[in-house]
């Protein structure tokens, strides 16, 4: 009774059980640091393959931080530290020797505020393509517009390409990031809050956007926006203090919360 | 009633007082524009006086000719000579410090070190690194020469590209970097596509300023370039500048040497005031 204000999707199919679908990403024991500050607690967590998962929590939850250890963002920032493994495809990835930037060109990310790169817009969905393939000027351009059909932008830009992409509007920069992410042809979708900065309309135009993306991707989404999370994802995480409190399927989750905690969050009555 | 009548004169104080500090205020900036205008007029009034074509293309005359024979071709050309190397030597250099100070280690020793350095070098009387190439240079090659006056000038232009880059590349947001980094880019990509691209205008106007700076510096010819009345073509002896004939000339009780010492202040005045211009114009750009 308490849930009425939400409403994840009530004619949605019943998502499978989680145990039984393939899984992309495998998080297991893993701690994460600030210096000595522990910010992430021993967390295991199995993220299916080809569907959307939230994470939501509190600030300060580390949603974002445990986001951060799926590409190894967080390397950029010498005191910053994560112990444990976690799997892509049963490969893990913190141990692996190989160039970070391999497993950046398989795990996109995109951020909370708009980045344009201080480019064109072509160039900026061409600049992340570059690092990986050499491709001849029609088949780059090719990628361009396929990259910016698949966020839904090109119509709007299409006869802009060479200006600046500091000249769209917070929106449109939004999907162009979601398209330069997505020209690279990740595997799996990191979104960081991706709609905070955005407005409702905005918004909505990037959930529709999700949806179809998990037919391609696996699509890891934080947000600290619960109604985002009921509407965009097959999974939900509920993440406090650094603890994974509970994970399970989004709509089981904000209807019938298996733990007290994930029910006082949801409900409002705390966070 | 009794409290309405306190707010209001509480209220007419605060416009009371609003009005004495604007006043005060806009005295202050009248009495100081007031002597930067005044030093213009008269910087353009007796330079414009001194120009003709011959200012421009005649080498520095004897004393005592009549007003309006000669130039400053040969001061203008060394000038020109010794501010293009310096400009090419620092520039680069305080590029690469910059960039070295603002993404690898910002708060590593090394860094802070070099920041410490180049504080005390930025604000380094110009004289002492005059000073320091005579005695480097000039002295270990029994030479003065147009070579020293620009590295001279090149240690003038370097702090201060170092700075300016090192302050814009600290303002470009840290997302702007995550996000070319979860692409898998490099840094040195990072840095030269992103960050550098994103800060290009601030650069600019810092090596600008550091032109339109070194332009005007005489302290650090004094003992390095020195002079020349004559027209030169390399670098390797005395150099003719503008900064060192101005003052020459305009220390002589000769008439023409003065003429000739106004326009020269007037063509810097000149050259400074475009370059600040071109900066501020490219930093607005930047902005918008």
């Amino acid at each position: 009774m308490t849930q009425s204000n939400l409403s994840p999707k009530p004619d949605a199919p019943d998502e499978p059980d989680i145990s039984s679908l393939p899984v992309k990403l495998s998080v297991q024991d893993l701690n994460f640091y600030y210096g000595k500050f522990l910010a992430l607690k021993n967390i295991g967590i199995d993220i299916p393959a080809n569907r959307v998962t939230a994470f939501i929590g509190p600030s300060g939850c580390g949603k974002s931080t445990l986001l951060r250890t799926f590409n190894r963002m967080f390397e950029l920032y010498p005191e910053q530290r994560a112990e444990g493994r976690i799997l892509l495809d049963g490969e893990d990835l913190l141990a692996s020797r190989g160039d970070v930037a391999l497993i950046r060109a398989r795990v996109g990310m995109v951020f909370q505020k708009p980045t344009p790169f201080p480019m064109s817009i072509f160039d900026n969905i061409a600049f992340g393509v570059k690092l990986f393939e050499s491709l001849s000027r029609i088949d780059m351009e090719e990628r361009v517009e396929w990259a910016l059909k698949k966020a839904a932008l090109w119509d709007e830009v299409k006869d802009k390409l060479p200006q600046s992409g500091a000249s769209l509007s917070g929106g449109q920069q939004q999907r162009l990031c979601i398209a330069r992410c997505i020209a690279i042809r990740p595997e799996i979708l990191l979104l960081d809050e991706p709609c905070s900065a955005l407005d409702p309309i905005s918004t909505a135009r990037i959930e529709e956007l999700i949806a179809e993306f998990k037919t391609d991707y696996t699509v890891i989404i934080v947000t600290h926006n619960m109604q985002q999370a009921a509407r965009v994802s097959d999974y939900t995480a509920y993440m406090y203090l650094g603890d994974l409190i509970e994970f399970g399927e989004t709509e089981q989750m904000f209807f019938k919360p298996r733990r007290r905690e994930t029910e006082d969050y949801i409900t409002g009555r705390f966070g | 009633m009794k409290n309405d009548s306190a707010r209001m004169a509480h209220f007419l104080r605060r416009k009371r007082t609003n009005r004495v500090a604007l006043a005060l205020a806009f005295a202050a900036m009248l009495f100081g524009t007031f002597w930067l205008a005044w030093i213009l007029w008269e910087t353009l009034r007796l330079g414009f006086e001194s120009l003709s074509l011959s200012f421009l293309t005649e080498n520095t005359p004897p004393p005592n000719e009549p007003p309006g024979a000669g130039g400053l071709a040969n001061a203008i050309r060394g000038s020109l000579a010794m501010v293009a190397l310096a400009t090419f030597i620092g520039a680069p250099v305080g590029i690469l410090s910059g960039i070295y100070l603002a993404e690898y280690r910002p708060q590593g020793w090394l860094a802070v070190t070099i920041r410490f350095v180049n504080d005390l070098l930025l604000s380094a009387p110009s004289i002492i690194i005059g000073l320091f190439v005579y005695a480097v240079i000039v002295v270990r090659f029994q030479q003065f020469s147009g070579w020293a006056g620009a590295a001279a000038l090149s240690l003038i232009v370097i702090p201060v590209v170092i700075r300016t880059t090192e302050n814009m590349l600290a303002l470009i947001p840290s997302g702007l970097r995550e996000a070319a980094y979860a692409l898998g880019a490099p840094k040195w990509r990072v840095i030269l596509q992103i960050t550098l691209a994103a800060a290009r205008a601030g650069v600019i106007t810092g090596i600008l300023l550091a032109v339109a700076r070194i332009c005007g510096e005489t302290a650090p010819l004094l003992f390095t370039a020195l002079n020349n009345q004559f027209w030169t073509t390399g670098l390797s002896g005395p150099t003719a500048n503008l900064p060192v004939t101005i003052l020459q000339f305009a220390m002589s009780p000769y008439e023409n040497w003065q003429h000739l010492a106004w326009g020269g202040v007037f063509l810097i005045t000149l050259i400074v005031l475009g370059l600040n211009i071109l900066a501020r114009t490219l930093s607005r750009d930047a902005s918008s």
